[in-house]
């Protein structure tokens, strides 16, 4: 295993760049770290890129995770049962790192773990192990002048997100603060929410990237390849979630039956969102 | 006259701050505080702090909030010398009667001020988180009087404690959500009411409780309640041509604290205390008390004191009143923790309890179990100084408290 210390680009640009160039968009699915458990974490992981994962987005598990749904929820919960805290996943993206040094590997969460870590040995530990982006719900850019130092010196990308609600000015204010890509929230709601409108989004998108020059990844009610492909013919990258952790929630019988035939289920279904989404501007 | 005893004594010099100039313009209190909100909210959250701006000292919102407080809650409420209390505990005990106002409790001040600013807004649905029900009850009446559709989250724990509010809510027309997340206290209720706002942020105004949440929250529910502290300073003068030697209120979020210390802040000549959930013992980690026992952090929208434990996450809390049940406090109290102008010190279960019955048998008033702990505090204080002139604040009325002290005492109903 070769020790990977990320740079000041981050496997994201590489990525996005090589991606642009085959003319497709990303597909980055989403599970939360510890569900149902951590030993079922990293076979997880490499299921999803096994099916065709671009770049993965980690959910750190959070008591009081305010912006996701039912469904992350309480995937948050049950992998909180474990004991499991931002320390542990970080040890997680290590041990996925033994197998896979080209994927990036995002974590996604919320403030309080980080600030209770500490900003500076969170940065260096996550940097150690090959997160490549981190995204702070909480986090908004206006509040995040440290993180974006810390992480700009650690070589990590500071995600952040864009909302329907967010104006044109806050656009630009999050594109110079933010990079990898941005996240575009695609609907009012927690994660798991209603279905998206795909052909409002292509007018949305349009108008962020007026203002935005980084990758725009697009989240929030993809439930399936079909609508994976529309959102894949216009944005950067598409970002599964709670369709994910649904299916991982209901194939598993328990904590510690995460077998082969779950892994095999998940791979394809990762496999036929990715189908949809090369698929998506032929 | 108040300034000559103005002059610092007792708890040190604290130089000269102005109070009045906090929150600064990112919603800080020192280092607390801040909008640490989802993307989504961001824009709706400047847009209420753009029309509380605008609104705050406009003549005509500032009048009908006055006259509403004056014709609809009744204020101002009394300013009470328990005597007989004050020979139990050995000091001269004044209690701010906010149990007098409509509800019951001081939770109507600032639901009529935010429920104002949200007509004034135009939208046409109102949310709420609640704990003890008081603040349920208190938004869902200023709603059944505008008219405005209301729904309040509550922790299920919480509905079968306050089932009474719980009722009282759904007379007045609002849905009552019970929230099964988490602990499913108030702090699972207020997440869940911060999920409904993010989906509905175009028609919906969140009135939240307490002064904690993302900036302006913190700002404009001080100055909903601060005529607590303003009506109290005056009544004391008037009463007893001085100023109180102690200020005790009780502290979850703390609303009524911030209310009743806001206008005393100047007076250096007065101390304050906070009186946190202390449960079963700050010691026995079953308790509520962040300013006592815990560390800063980052939860509901601003950074302050929490209880959370070492990978940081929101540990559970214990009190035996569910309206000081919550693992944060409001911001403003962090700071003026950190810059010793409060002393904030934990009461148990226990403690609050014994103040209770004190309260009715003394004084023939029932005490909401939160405000009990001041009392509670006060006697505490009484006993440490002895011949103080002590104000607290009886933020509400325990009538709704009745089945948690039968349940307590093996009383079945």
């Amino acid at each position: 295993m070769t020790e990977t210390t990320v740079q000041s680009n981050s496997r994201l640009g590489s990525r996005f760049t090589a991606l642009s160039a085959e003319n497709r968009a990303a597909l980055i699915p989403y599970i939360t770290a510890g569900d149902p458990s951590p030993k079922a974490t990293v076979a997880l992981m490499h299921a999803l890129v096994a099916g065709g994962a671009d770049a993965l987005e980690i959910g750190v598990p959070f008591s009081d995770p305010m912006a996701d749904g039912p469904v992350i929820q309480q995937a948050h919960e049950r992998a909180l049962k474990s004991g499991l805290g931002l320390r542990g996943v970080l040890d997680l993206v290590a041990e996925f790192r033994q197998k896979d040094a080209e994927t990036p590997v995002v974590l996604m969460g919320y403030q309080n773990p980080i600030e209770a870590m500490g900003l500076q040995a969170f940065a260096d530990r996550a940097a150690s192990v090959g997160v490549d982006g981190v995204l702070t719900v909480d986090l908004p850019p206006e509040e995040a002048d440290e993180l974006v130092e810390v992480f700009g010196k650690s070589g990590i990308d500071p995600i952040f997100l864009l909302a329907p609600t967010t104006s044109g000015e806050r656009t630009r204010a999050v594109a110079a603060r933010g990079s990898g890509f941005v996240y575009y929230v695609s609907l009012k709601g927690v994660t798991g929410a209603a279905n998206l409108d795909v052909d409002a989004l292509g007018a949305q998108l349009i108008r962020i990237r007026e203002t935005c020059d980084l990758p725009v990844g697009v989240g929030f009610g993809i439930r399936d390849a079909q609508t994976a492909g529309r959102v894949a013919a216009v944005a950067d990258a598409v970002i599964v979630g709670s369709a994910i952790v649904k299916l991982i929630h209901e194939s598993a019988q328990g904590p510690d039956e995460v077998d082969q035939a779950v892994l095999d289920k998940v791979e394809g279904f990762v496999a036929e969102m990715r189908s949809a989404v090369n698929a998506a501007r032929k | 006259m108040p300034e000559t005893n103005s002059q610092a004594s007792g708890h040190g010099a604290t130089q000269a701050i102005d109070y009045a100039s906090f929150p600064d313009a990112r919603g800080r209190f020192g280092d607390y505080g801040g909008r640490y909100v989802a993307e989504t909210l961001m824009g709706p959250i400047e847009e209420l702090a753009a029309a509380y701006e605008k609104y705050r000292n406009d003549p005509g919102f500032v009048e009908e909030f006055e006259s509403d407080l004056r014709d609809y809650v009744g204020r101002p409420t009394a300013l009470y010398h328990a005597k007989r209390l004050s020979d139990l505990y050995g000091a001269e005990i004044w209690l701010k009667r906010e149990d007098l106002n409509h509800t019951g409790a001081h939770k109507i001040n600032n639901a009529l001020g935010q429920a104002l600013l949200a007509k004034r807004m135009g939208k046409t649905r109102i949310i709420a988180e609640t704990g003890a029900g008081q603040h349920g009850v208190a938004t869902a009446t200023v709603a059944a009087r505008l008219g405005i559709e209301c729904v309040v989250y509550m922790g299920a724990d919480d509905i079968q404690r306050q089932a009474p509010n719980v009722f009282r809510m759904r007379l007045l027309g609002a849905k009552v959500v019970p929230v099964d997340s988490g602990s499913r206290t108030l702090k699972d209720a207020l997440n869940e009411a911060m999920r409904d706002w993010v989906t509905n942020v175009d028609d919906t105004f969140y009135i939240i409780g307490t002064v904690a949440g993302p900036a302006p929250y913190p700002m404009m529910v001080r100055d909903f309640q601060s005529v607590i502290g303003r009506e109290a300073r005056a009544q004391m003068l008037e009463k007893t041509g001085d100023l109180p030697d102690q200020v005790v209120a009780c502290v979850g979020g703390g609303s009524n604290a911030i209310g009743i210390f806001h206008e005393f802040l100047p007076d250096d000549s007065v101390e304050l205390h906070g009186s946190e959930a202390g449960g079963e013992g700050v010691e026995s980690g079953r308790h509520a008390a962040p300013l006592t026992a815990g560390r800063p952090g980052v939860l509901h929208g601003n950074r302050t004191y929490l209880m959370e434990d070492e990978n940081g996450q929101i540990i559970g809390t214990h009190s035996i009143s569910a309206g000081l049940d919550y693992p944060g406090v409001g911001p403003e109290h962090s700071w003026l923790k950190d810059i010793g102008r409060v002393e904030y010190a934990a009461i148990t279960d226990d403690q609050a309890m014994a103040a209770f019955h004190d309260v009715m048998r003394c004084e023939g008033i029932i005490p909401a179990i939160e405000s009990a702990h001041a009392v509670a505090h006060a006697r505490v204080l009484a006993e440490a100084k002895g011949g103080q002139r002590i104000l607290v604040n009886l933020s509400g009325r325990g009538d709704k408290d009745i089945n948690t002290v039968a349940r307590l005492e093996g009383i079945e109903l």
